[in-house]
């Protein structure tokens, strides 16, 4: 009888603390939720919820606040290197799970994994000291003295040649969402079935015929879904971009000069935020790309499920 | 047949597929050639076992970013892993549960969200009621970032454990607490430990959400209420300063860093091995 | 097509030992044996499947027409056009329709012309007894389709580039007794087109549907000749052990 008492008290008292824990993560993920919304609520309610969202002026001074620039700098840097990503990420997932023999493929493996693994501090730092000097040295001065001479016209577009700016953050947020996509097409290459390779090999096909037309189609869900992780990471990556893209708030943006994302206008102004105005405004950006990742997500999701490539399809 | 044309063609994706491969991989070792180059002459002594010194000064290190990092990451490790574990023993060993579909929801979310929005929930939720900033706040918005992963590390782990174990373990007339807290955890120590280490070793290398949380502190300090510093923190504030004896201790810190979480990693895939 | 002191090495291991074997045009010829005994491994080193696995080393000649399959010019690629082969399961392109996969041979060629190609789907898919079945739903996803339509699809697609001979790799194994029977059926039309060699764990289906059989064991090929006097006259006592029940 008391063992019996032992036995249900027990597995009551354990469920409940695992169901209270469980519960305390869901809590404060709705929490996270509410809190950035409320803390934001001052913005939106002065500028209006749409009338934030599509704001195109940050101004301290005047105490006018919109994320508009914040936002379009987030689409188009995490676009832009999604775009630059892709291909050099595809590459080396194909290399590592097709082409190269065991050992070469883990080593590679291995260093593209070591991408994910490094600080975006460290990024930054890099990035700051090495490929900001090497990019307006060796790209932006001459193609913008190119265009002063030639093409006056698309000064403008290129804009400052300082280094610092949407091009520098864009190289390295591409370096550093490429592990991400990579490892999940490499895992779903490496999941074809072998014998849908040999189907493909045994109609005479060549390695790279057999590489397009089956294993890739095949893997199409699985490259899918790490392109989406990719883009997520992009989004949110604070640090290396705050520290390369200069914080320019002026829309339009040009190529090599100064921008800001919704992240990196969090880092950079939040400790010195004066005032409920500026300080709520922050937080509903930060509102904002929380509800960006949210879409992102679940659109991720949705799209995968029609994507999938399983067995037992019927 | 253009079989020439084929066979041309199969080379040229050789190429192309190892010419993409290098453009990863190449800025890759440059950026661990620099930090170790540039790193390796800040990493002395005084780098170990002095506070910062202003700058200029030269000399001076980085004592209290390094205890600080220990203390909020170690701090973090115990919050989060103690709702990580939890989670992910409720998702593998009773998922019959209801509670289960919404929290994996919960969790991807969660996996998904940037950094920088945890440092800004701790801001709210702690930072604003406690007056201040603080090495705690810091641990929190750390925390909820290992969450998911522990959570799904935890989850993949219990779920390879073969389902007989547990059906051994009711056998016996233990009780389904019992079985799993007795038996099945320990069989599942190595991965599980495996999935802190690399929940870990991701955190320690986050900056943004200590920003506004732990924000920093040049004097070493043990107060976990009060602002600590951490290195990700200092790198990023030497190396967005002016001076070049700041930027030179960033490097260090940065070479610093990398070897610790290669280390962590290094210990996770060891745990692993002997489970 | 006909193979000479043919062996197969699996790193150190002979998978298959100085095999030597006549293939007839325009018949079908059987292999038999018990698990593991080679015939597979035989049966791959015919359209040089074996060229995917690092590991492998080939010794002896296959010919086709005369000609070394694994002669210093000669090219895998073209090889296995002219020697197709089909799986042990069916193995339909998931992303491709019922059409883009008859056809995929094709059009690794080059071959775009719609007509064309549709005239050959047709044709193929008929002489896979398939063509009643799916020619009203051609560009639906191959994957729909039963275990037994999916197999006569690999098989309409192996035809579909006109090979002179098709290996079939147990091809009946994975399928219920309806399905088999229909490939069964199919086999004995084929034989008119193409030359057919088939590994085969079931002896009686051996016995159904082959001109030739050939019995393998451990490695080395027993005993080979005519289906009928292999199964009522053996001329080897293992031969007979296997064909009766008693192993294997």
């Amino acid at each position: 009888m008391r063992e019996r008492l032992y036995g249900k008290l027990g597995d009551r008292i354990f469920i409940a603390a695992l169901v209270t824990l469980g519960g305390a993560v869901m809590f404060i993920a709705a929490l996270m939720a509410w809190e950035l919304w409320s803390g934001g609520a001052k913005a939106f309610r002065t500028f209006g919820f749409w009338g934030f969202v599509f704001g195109r002026e940050w101004n301290v001074i005047t105490g006018q606040f919109g994320a508009w620039p914040f936002l379009v700098g987030t689409v188009i840097t995490s676009a832009v290197a999604l775009a630059l990503a892709f291909l050099p990420s595809l590459a080396a997932a194909i290399a590592i799970a097709e082409y190269a023999p065991r050992w070469l493929g883990e080593v590679i493996a291995y260093l593209v994994d070591l991408l994910a693994a490094l600080p975006s501090v460290v990024y930054g730092l890099w990035g700051i000291f090495v490929l900001v000097p090497l990019v307006r040295d060796r790209v932006e001065q001459p193609l913008f003295l190119w265009s002063a001479e030639h093409a006056p016209a698309l000064m403008g577009l290129l804009g400052p040649p300082t280094g610092i700016g949407m091009l520098s953050a864009v190289l390295v947020l591409a370096l550093m969402i490429v592990p991400y996509a990579s490892s999940l097409a490499r895992d779903a290459i490496r999941l074809v079935p072998r014998e849908q390779r040999e189907a493909m090999y045994a109609l005479g096909a060549t390695r790279w015929e057999v590489v397009r037309r089956v294993v890739l189609p095949y893997a199409r869900g699985g490259i899918f879904a790490g392109v989406i992780l990719a883009l997520a990471r992009a989004l949110g990556e604070t640090m290396a971009v705050t520290m390369l893209i200069g914080n320019g708030h002026q829309l339009p943006y040009s190529v090599f000069g100064p921008a800001a994302t919704m992240a990196s206008v969090i880092a950079n102004e939040f400790t010195e935020a004066e005032g409920g105005l500026q300080l709520a405004s922050l937080l509903a950006v930060g509102f904002l790309l929380f509800l960006l990742s949210l879409v992102v997500n679940f659109a991720a999701d949705w799209i995968l499920r029609r994507m999938s490539v399983g067995e037992g399809h019927e | 047949m253009n079989l020439r044309r084929r066979y041309l063609r199969d080379r040229l994706m050789v190429g192309l597929v190892y010419l993409g491969t290098s453009v990863v991989l190449l800025p890759l070792l440059l950026i661990i050639g620099y930090v170790f180059v540039k790193g390796v002459g800040a990493l002395n002594w005084d780098f170990f076992t002095k506070p910062p010194a202003p700058p200029g000064e030269g000399g001076g290190g980085m004592l209290p970013a390094i205890v600080g990092t220990f203390i909020i990451d170690l701090m973090a490790l115990a919050m989060g892993g103690l709702l990580g574990l939890g989670g992910g023993v409720l998702m593998a060993e009773y998922p019959e549960h209801p509670l289960n579909r919404p929290l994996r929801m919960v969790a991807n979310v969660l996996g998904g969200i940037p950094a920088i929005l945890m440092g800004l929930f701790a801001f709210v939720v702690v930072v604003l009621p406690m007056g201040g900033f603080s090495a705690f706040s810091g641990s929190v918005a750390l925390a909820i970032l290992m969450i998911p992963i522990i959570m799904r590390s935890t989850e993949e782990v219990l779920k390879l454990l073969p389902w007989e174990l547990r059906e051994a373990g009711l056998a016996l007339g233990l009780p389904r607490w019992r079985v799993t807290l007795s038996l099945i955890l320990p069989a599942a120590k190595g991965g599980i430990v495996t999935g802190l280490l690399l929940a870990l070793a991701r955190a320690a290398g986050e900056a943004a959400p200590l920003l506004f949380t732990a924000f920093g502190n040049q004097f070493l300090s043990f107060d976990p209420l009060g602002p600590m510093d951490s290195l990700p923190l200092k790198i990023y504030v030497y190396a967005i300063s002016p001076y070049e004896d700041w930027i030179q201790q960033a490097w260090g810190a940065a070479l610093l860093l990398a070897l610790m979480l290669m280390l962590t990693n290094f210990i996770a895939r060891r745990a692993m091995r002997r489970r | 097509m006909e193979t000479r002191d043919l062996t197969v090495y699996y790193g150190k291991k002979a998978g298959v030992r100085g095999v030597s074997l006549p293939i007839y045009d325009r018949k079908i010829t059987a292999l038999i044996g018990p698990s593991g005994c080679g015939k597979t491994t035989y049966l791959r080193a015919l359209n040089r499947m074996h060229d995917l696995n690092p590991i492998v080393r080939i010794e002896g000649q296959v010919l086709l027409d005369g000609e070394g399959v694994y002669a210093s010019g000669m090219d895998p690629v073209v090889i296995r056009r002219r020697v197709g082969m089909v799986f042990q399961r069916p193995t339909p392109f998931p992303t491709m329709s019922i059409f883009e996969n008859v056809v995929a041979g094709l059009k690794l060629v080059g071959v775009r012309d719609r007509d064309r190609l549709m005239g050959v789907a047709e044709r193929s898919l008929k002489a896979a007894a398939l063509w009643d079945e799916v020619k009203d739903r051609l560009h639906e996803p191959a994957v729909g389709l039963s275990g037994g339509q999916q197999q006569r699809i690999s098989i309409a697609r192996a035809l579909a580039v006109e090979p002179e001979v098709l290996l079939m790799d147990e091809p009946t194994s994975a399928l219920d007794p309806i399905s088999t029977q229909a490939i069964e059926d199919l086999l004995a039309r084929l034989k008119e087109q193409v030359t057919i060699v088939i590994v085969t764990h079931n002896m009686q289906q051996a016995a159904r549907v082959s001109d030739y059989t050939a019995f393998f064991l451990n490695g080395d090929m027993i005993e080979f000749g005519p289906t009928e006097k292999i199964f009522t006259n053996p001329a080897d006592e293992r031969t007979e052990a296997y064909i009766t029940g008693r192993f294997g």
